[in-house]
Formats: structure tokens, sequence, C-alpha cells
């Protein structure tokens, strides 16, 4: 009888023959464009273009006038409180009588009026949007419904001493019901000084994803 | 399951909104059988350009070909199943590549060219074998430049699937004095918490307004009157507002008008046809191209918006649309869409835009309350608190077009029920208990 625990003679004739058939033969030749993959069915292959995007305007001289950008700072912090506070009111008088709210589609867009926009709003409009959302039968204001801003980036673009053209960022968070949404862009803000007051000429809003789907809608100011 | 227990003429069982196996046959049954729009001729110029479209469950790319037609694909390689075109919209240039293994085909679909491909001597995959060329819809069709697409070989042509519904394209286009609309190129997509059902009943529901936005019309009309207080008139937008919070009874004034397949008018109540300059204007240039008897034949349709079962809002007097595309029994995305008038004023698209923007937008002071209703009615036909959905109002009269009556919701479940069933050619019977 064989004693089990001995091993078995091995035939090693199959490890052999894949040492062998696993020897390195060919080189092949990398980093070719033209003539190479899908470059090669199909040459005219659409190139890719740069997303058009304007380039961001320069800012002004490297030394900011500090006290300018600490003013409209501040205001750019009251703007946003005064919407998360739902203060519609003094949120529509921070713009100047003809002052402007304007959410373009896209980024090149250059004219608020004439062009499709998400909010493309004057005072009398807001106050059609104020006198929306505060009615009793605004059933879409009945749900649990907060947001949050914060505002970075501030740099100031031109001034003079009437006026100035700021960009920012901001970051939004909206509660509705159960759902935390999430929205980001940037400000420009042409103010004006008047009466001593700063406000907002034109307020541009370009929210970065415009154009991704909405889930539910926008029933304020962002 | 019975669907024919589901569906009875004065109502309507929660689950054909709320039941995942009941939205499944529609996409089968409805929505991959009948003409679906792919968008406007316009949309895609270039040889080349494409833009992507769902019908149904099916990922698909309406297409330009060399030879200028538009082809509607499967957005799918034939060899691995990969997407051929990655983007909502761009342009392939000459062919579709394929990004896996560079299978590569003409605009139309047909396979043009494999690497080595001899690697594929002796198999079945050869040149000839349809199953190397993109799957194409079955049928593509255009009327007035809007595009179609079906993807079931038989059934009606397009005209006669649009019936008297095609009238939403000629009202459009005839609008423009040289008889054509053009894309403003922008898509806004809203997603709805409801049942695809919720908006297409919604579009025809008169009694809604004065309620659901009553906020947003009673804040425009007190801006609109101050307006008019200070400088003797509103612009015409603020009325696109204002003229939801309306009495009940003149919202029962305003008509419906019901078609076989589910289709369906509201007719006009905004007065869109005001005698300002601009009017005055775009109303000469109309004569000049068809003649005053023409053009006052195309300018007299009372038309809010039409309504083409089961997708499609057209509001041909402003020019724009609403597409659904069905995502779930409680998830629909919406497509909103602009077009110009060709050789009209600008002052006539920007009067328009004035709506897109104010009610057609993400920012909409007005869907804001039709989503939130929306909402609340998928989770409360989701609930077990009821069974049914009441559409009793006016029942007995369906002949009657008043506004506020629910035979608007009858006649579309009427369609509704011979398109699910197996072999139903919706419309054809529906038709005799229609007006006309």
């Amino acid at each position: 009888m064989a004693d089990p625990t001995e091993l078995a003679p091995t035939d090693d004739a199959p490890a052999v023959r894949l040492a062998q058939e696993i020897v390195q033969e060919i080189v092949i030749e990398g980093g070719g464009d033209a003539g190479v993959g899908a470059l090669a069915i199909a040459p005219d292959h659409t190139p890719r273009a740069a997303t058009a995007s304007p380039r961001p305007a320069p800012l002004r001289a490297a030394a900011p006038d500090e006290a300018a950008l600490r003013e409209i700072e501040q205001f750019l912090y009251r703007q946003s409180e005064l919407l998360d506070r739902k203060l519609w009111h003094d949120y529509i008088e921070l713009f100047a009588d003809d002052g402007i709210y304007w959410m373009p589609v896209a980024p090149e867009q250059t004219e608020w009026e004439g062009s499709p926009s998400i909010f493309a709003e004057d005072r009398s409009m807001m106050q059609v949007r104020m006198g929306r959302v505060s009615h009793p039968t605004a059933w879409s204001q009945a749900p649990m419904w907060a947001t949050n801003h914060v505002i970075g980036n501030v740099v100031i673009e031109s001034g003079s001493p009437d006026g100035w053209v700021v960009r920012s960022r901001f970051h939004m968070m909206e509660l509705r019901r159960d759902t935390v949404r999430h929205f980001g862009g940037t400000y420009r803000h042409a103010l004006v000084r008047e009466r001593g007051l700063l406000k907002i000429r034109l307020q541009r809003v370009d929210l970065f994803n415009a154009q991704a789907p909405y889930d539910y809608v926008l029933q304020v100011w962002v | 399951m019975n669907l024919q227990e589901l569906v009875e003429p004065d109502r309507v069982h929660k689950r054909v909104y709320t039941d995942q196996s009941i939205f499944d046959r529609e996409m089968t049954q409805i929505f991959e059988r009948v003409w679906v729009y792919c968008g406007h001729d316009s949309q895609v110029p270039q040889v080349g350009d494409y833009h992507a479209v769902t019908i149904g469950r099916q990922p698909m790319v309406m297409i330009r070909g060399k030879d200028r037609q538009i082809h509607v694909l499967h957005n799918r390689c034939p060899h691995r199943g990969v997407q051929l075109c990655g983007n909502q919209r761009g342009n392939v240039g000459s062919a579709l590549v394929c990004s896996y293994h560079a299978w590569s085909f003409h605009l139309d679909g047909r396979l043009r060219s494999v690497p080595l491909p001899r690697g594929y001597d002796g198999t079945r995959m050869t040149a000839d074998n349809p199953d190397c060329s993109v799957k194409r819809a079955a049928r593509v069709d255009a009327y007035r430049g809007f595009v179609f697409a079906s993807l079931s070989a038989t059934g009606p042509s397009l005209l006669e699937f649009l019936g008297e519904a095609k009238v939403a394209f000629d009202d459009m286009c005839d609008r423009s004095p040289v008889g054509e609309v053009e894309v403003v190129p922008v898509c806004h997509r809203v997603i709805q918490h409801s049942n695809w059902k919720f908006f297409m009943e919604n579009q025809l529901d008169a009694l809604h307004p004065s309620v659901t936005h009553q906020s947003t019309g009673a804040a425009a009309g007190r801006i609109e009157q101050q307006i008019k207080e200070a400088t003797g008139a509103a612009p015409l937008y603020y009325h696109y507002l204002s003229a939801f919070a309306s009495k009940f009874e003149q919202w029962d004034a305003v008509q419906t008008i019901n078609f076989p397949r589910g289709h369906g008018i509201l007719k006009a109540y905004m007065g869109l046809r005001p005698q300002d300059p601009d009017t005055r204007a775009h109303e000469a240039l109309l004569v000049q191209a068809y003649g005053a008897e023409q053009t006052e034949a195309y300018l007299s349709r009372g038309i809010h918006h039409v309504l083409v079962y089961p997708f499609l809002s057209v509001q041909s007097p402003l020019q724009q649309l609403r597409c659904l595309r069905p995502i779930g029994p409680g998830k629909t995305l919406s497509e909103i869409w602009h077009f110009r008038l060709k050789g009209a004023p600008e002052a006539i698209y920007r009067r328009a835009l004035w709506y897109y923007n104010l009610v057609n937008s993400p920012a909409t002071m007005v869907n804001a309350d039709d989503l939130e209703n929306w909402t609340k009615g998928q989770w409360g036909l989701e609930s077990d608190g009821g069974d049914w959905v009441s559409f009793h109002r006016n029942f007995g009269d369906d002949t009657e077009d008043r506004g506020v009556s629910e035979a608007v919701m009858r006649n579309q479940f009427r369609a509704w029920s011979q398109y699910m069933a197996e072999t139903g050619n919706a419309g054809d019977a529906s038709a005799a208990h229609v007006r006309r």
C-alpha cells in the first residue's frame, strides 16, 4: 500500500511550456497620435474645443483700496444675510431704483434684456416675487425652507469714487423639506454710491450649474 | 393585472400613477411606439451635429447626415454596447467612432470600418449583417421642422398621429412671415417628482390656476395696477402672471377642446393680440407675406396651448414648448424650449421671452406651485388613504368644452387604455366620445 503522505511525482512539462510561451517577444511603440487609435479610423474626428468662457477681467492694481474692499465685503455679507433671513424688502432696497438682478443661462451672455435667462428682474418684478412668496397661499412656501450663503474670493475689477465692479464667489445650501440642494457660482456686482449708501445697479449671477437639471425650481434670488 | 379594472369612465385607480410594472408597460406600449418629439431641425444645422434624446427608456441621438437628412439612432455601438455620443449635444465630424474599439459608422448608422477587419473573417459579423450597424429608429419624420421618431415600424403616420393637434406647429410657424421658426439654443431641464400624467392633466385643467397660482397672480396684479396708475399702462408681461388670479366663473368660460389620441387644446385667455406698434409692425409683415385674409385666419386662432398626448405641451402663440421624458412612476424630466419666428421683429421675440423667463425658466413664479402640487399628489397616491382618483366633474357630457370640466382627463385615459391594450391603436374608437 502506498504511503498517502508520499508526494506523487510531478509532471513539470506544462509549467515549462508556459514559461517558454510568456517570454516577451514584442515591445510595441507608444506615444503615437496621428494614424493611431480612433484617429487612424477617422482623422477628422472633431477636436476638443476649449470651453467657450470669457477670460476673467484683469484685476485692479495689485494693492486694492483696503477701505473700499472692506466696505464692499461687508455689503456682500449683509446682502447674503438678508436673503438667508428672508428679509425680502430690505434685500430689494439694496438695489438702485434702476437696479437689475440677472441670472443668465450661459457665461457668454452679455445683455440682461433680450436674452434667455433664469432671472431677469427689475425692482418692480422683484416686488412681484416678494409678494408671491409672502402671500398666504404660496403653497410651495409651506414646507420647511431655508438657505445658507457663504461669500468669498472678493475682488475689485474696477473702481472710481462713484462706483465699483466687484466679482465674488458664492456657495449656497438650500434645505427644502428633508432635502439639501447645493448651488455655487460667481456674483458680479456693479455698485454705485447713492446718498452715501452702496446700491446695486446690476447684480449678475452666473450659477455654475445653470444648465444642469433642476430638481425642483429656484423660488427666490440666489 | 387587468388594466380595464383600473380605468373606469369616471375614475382611475391610483396604481396607474404609482406602479412600476404599469410604468414599464407604458414605456413599451406608448412611449416606445408613438411618435416622440426629438427636437427641432435647427438644433443640428451642420453635418455631424447631434443632440441626445431619450425615447421611452431608450437613449437615442438625433444627428445630421452627410445627405443633410436627420437620422435618429440608438446611442449604442453594436460591438459591445458602449454609447457612441458622450455629451448632450455636439458634433462628431464625418463619422461616429466608438471610444472603446474604434468601430466607426456613417452618420446614418451604417458600419463604416472596424480595425483589423480580418479578425472577423469566417464569423457572422460581416459588413452586410445589420447587427454590425447602429440600430436606427424605425421611423423618422418631421412636421414644419419639428422632428419626431417612432420606435415602431407600424402604426399611424406622423400626421395621422398628430391629427388636429398639428395646429400647434401651424399656429407657431404661421406667425413667421417665412413660415418657419428656429430654436433658441437653450434647454431648461426641470425634474418633476410625480408621474408624467400629472403634468398632462394639469395642462388642460382650468380650475387649478386661480387656486394654485393665486399668490403669483395677486402679487403681479398689485404691481401691474401700481404701474398703470403711475404711467398709464403696464407691460403685457405683468398680465402673463396676473391673469392667473381670476374668478372660478371666468375659468369656467375658458374652453378646452378634446381630440382623439388624448390630444387637446386650452383656448386663449391672456389677450396675446394687443394692438401696440410692435404687433402692428409684425402683422404688416404677415399681411405682406400671406395677404390680409390669410393673416387674419392665422392670427385669430385662439390657442393658449396645445397638448400632444402623452408628452408635449406647445404654447404656440408664445413659441415655446415643454416635452416630458418619464424616468419612473414618480419621476419625470421636463425639457423646456423656446423658438424665434424667422423674419419677425425682435420685439415679438422679446415679448415672448418674458413669458419664457417668468413662467418657464427654472426660477418660474408659476410652476413652483404646480410642482409642489404634483409632488404632494404623488405622495397621496402612493399612500393607502384611498384607491381612486376622481374625474367626475361634468361626467356624462364630454361634448361640452367647459374649461373646468374633467372631460380632459377622461379623454386622456380613453387614449391611455387603448394604447395599453395589447394591440390597441389609440384614438380611433375614442373619437366617438369627442365633439367634431
